[in-house]
Order: structure tokens, then sequence, then C-alpha cells
């Protein structure tokens, strides 16, 4: 089992670098935008990992407020896009 | 018994999460441009976080985690497509390029940019007056992926 989870750690772990990769090469604005919210997203899942490897079940609730925070992100940013705010991609 | 069934189980489930995320972010790094990026990211990116709370509900066989893990997954499931449907439309008014071998774009020269009113195309002739068309209509830019 504790293989298992250093297996998911080490999966989800390099997936954040390569998202990464693509958050600082991103050509556009919403390349980035669309790499931070898979972070987001990965992050959630990581967070899911650690609640079975430390066996506490709170961390649950982080993942919660994680996807939330996340979600609400993306629309500000998307609004602020199609606003035409001051870019520079 | 049962218990040796059900971590395997588990660890099924969270192998494949660390799949599929994996798959997602090779397509966010890989694919040519903003649509196939977003396509890739968001479809593997939830199924992975679901499998690992599917996971994590397995593991700690209790009511109030497996409600709580179940509401994680609605809200995934619910707002990744509105998240990643606001960011496409923004890509698509500010002029994100489009990949060089793009079949088909539909919204072409259906958009007003002014007012982001969308053309059905099947609008009589006063409609269309009254509409006031603004053919400041942007080519859209394609990119091929070779540098």
């Amino acid at each position: 089992m504790e293989i298992v989870i250093l297996i998911s750690f080490a999966l989800l772990s390099l997936s954040m670098l390569l998202i990464f990769i693509r958050l600082l090469m991103g050509p556009t604005l919403p390349d980035r935008v669309v790499a931070l919210e898979l972070l987001a997203t990965v992050i959630v899942a990581i967070t899911g990992t650690y609640a079975i490897f430390t066996d506490r079940s709170s961390f649950i609730d982080v993942a919660i407020v994680v996807a939330l925070t996340a979600f609400l992100a993306a629309i500000g940013f998307a609004r602020f896009l199609e606003r035409g705010g001051p870019r520079d991609d | 018994m049962t218990e040796t069934i059900l971590n395997w189980v588990i660890a099924l489930f969270m192998l494949s999460s660390g799949i599929f995320t994996l798959l997602a972010a090779v397509g966010i790094l890989r694919l040519p441009d903003l649509m196939t990026r977003m396509h890739a990211s968001t479809k593997a990116g939830a199924l992975g976080v679901a499998l690992m709370m599917i996971a994590a509900m397995l593991h700690f066989n209790d009511l109030v985690v497996m409600a709580k893990a179940l509401a994680v997954i609605m809200f995934i499931l619910i707002t990744a497509p509105i998240a990643a449907h606001a960011i496409g439309r923004a890509g698509y008014f500010v002029g994100v390029p489009i990949w060089v071998n793009t079949v088909k774009d539909e919204l072409f020269n259906r958009y007003d940019s002014d007012t982001h009113r969308l053309r059905s195309g099947l609008e009589t002739e006063e409609e269309l007056k009254a509409m006031k068309t603004s053919n400041k209509d942007k080519p859209r830019i394609r990119v091929t992926t070779k540098k």
C-alpha cells in the first residue's frame, strides 16, 4: 500500500512539473489560465492522496476549498480577459 | 481477505488517477493550441480527481467522508465544463491563434466583436439591419507547431 501511495505522489508531482512548464511557456494569457486551473485540479488530487497517506479525513475539506477557489479564479480570469483588461502576454 | 481485496481496489483507483492526471499534463504540454489543450485538461483532469476521491472514499469507509468526497466529485464535474467554457469564450474574443490544421471554425464571422452577440445565420433582413453589423471581425490567426 505504501509503495502505491508513493507511486501516485510521483505521478502527480511529475504532472505538476509538466503543467508548470506549460505555465512558463504558454504563448498567450488564456493558455496560462488553463494551465493554472489544471494545476489546481492536480493539487486537489494530491490533497486526496495525502489524506489517504496520513489517514486523516479532514484533508478532504481542504480539497473542497481548493476546488472552489480554483473555479472562482478561473471565472474571474475569464471575465477579466473578455472585458478587455490590460494584457501583457 | 476482504481487507486485501479492498486494498487492491484502492491501489487500482489511486494508480489510475495518477496516470490520468499525468495524461492531462502531457496533453496540456504537447497539444498545439488553446482549444485542444483545454480538451485534454478538463476531461482527463476531472477524471483523475474523481478517481482519487473514490479511492479516499473506499479507504476511510465512513459515511461523512463519503459525503464530502462525493461533494468534491460533483463540484468538479459541474464546475470544470463551466470554467472551460468561460476561458474558451474569452480566448476566442481575445483572438488566440488556432492550430493550422483546424478543420472547422463555426463561429467565424458570426460573433460581433463589439457587442459579443452571436448571429445564427437564420436572421431575416430586417433583423440583420437592426443589429447594425460591424465588419471588424478579426481574421483568425493560424499557427504551425513547428517553430
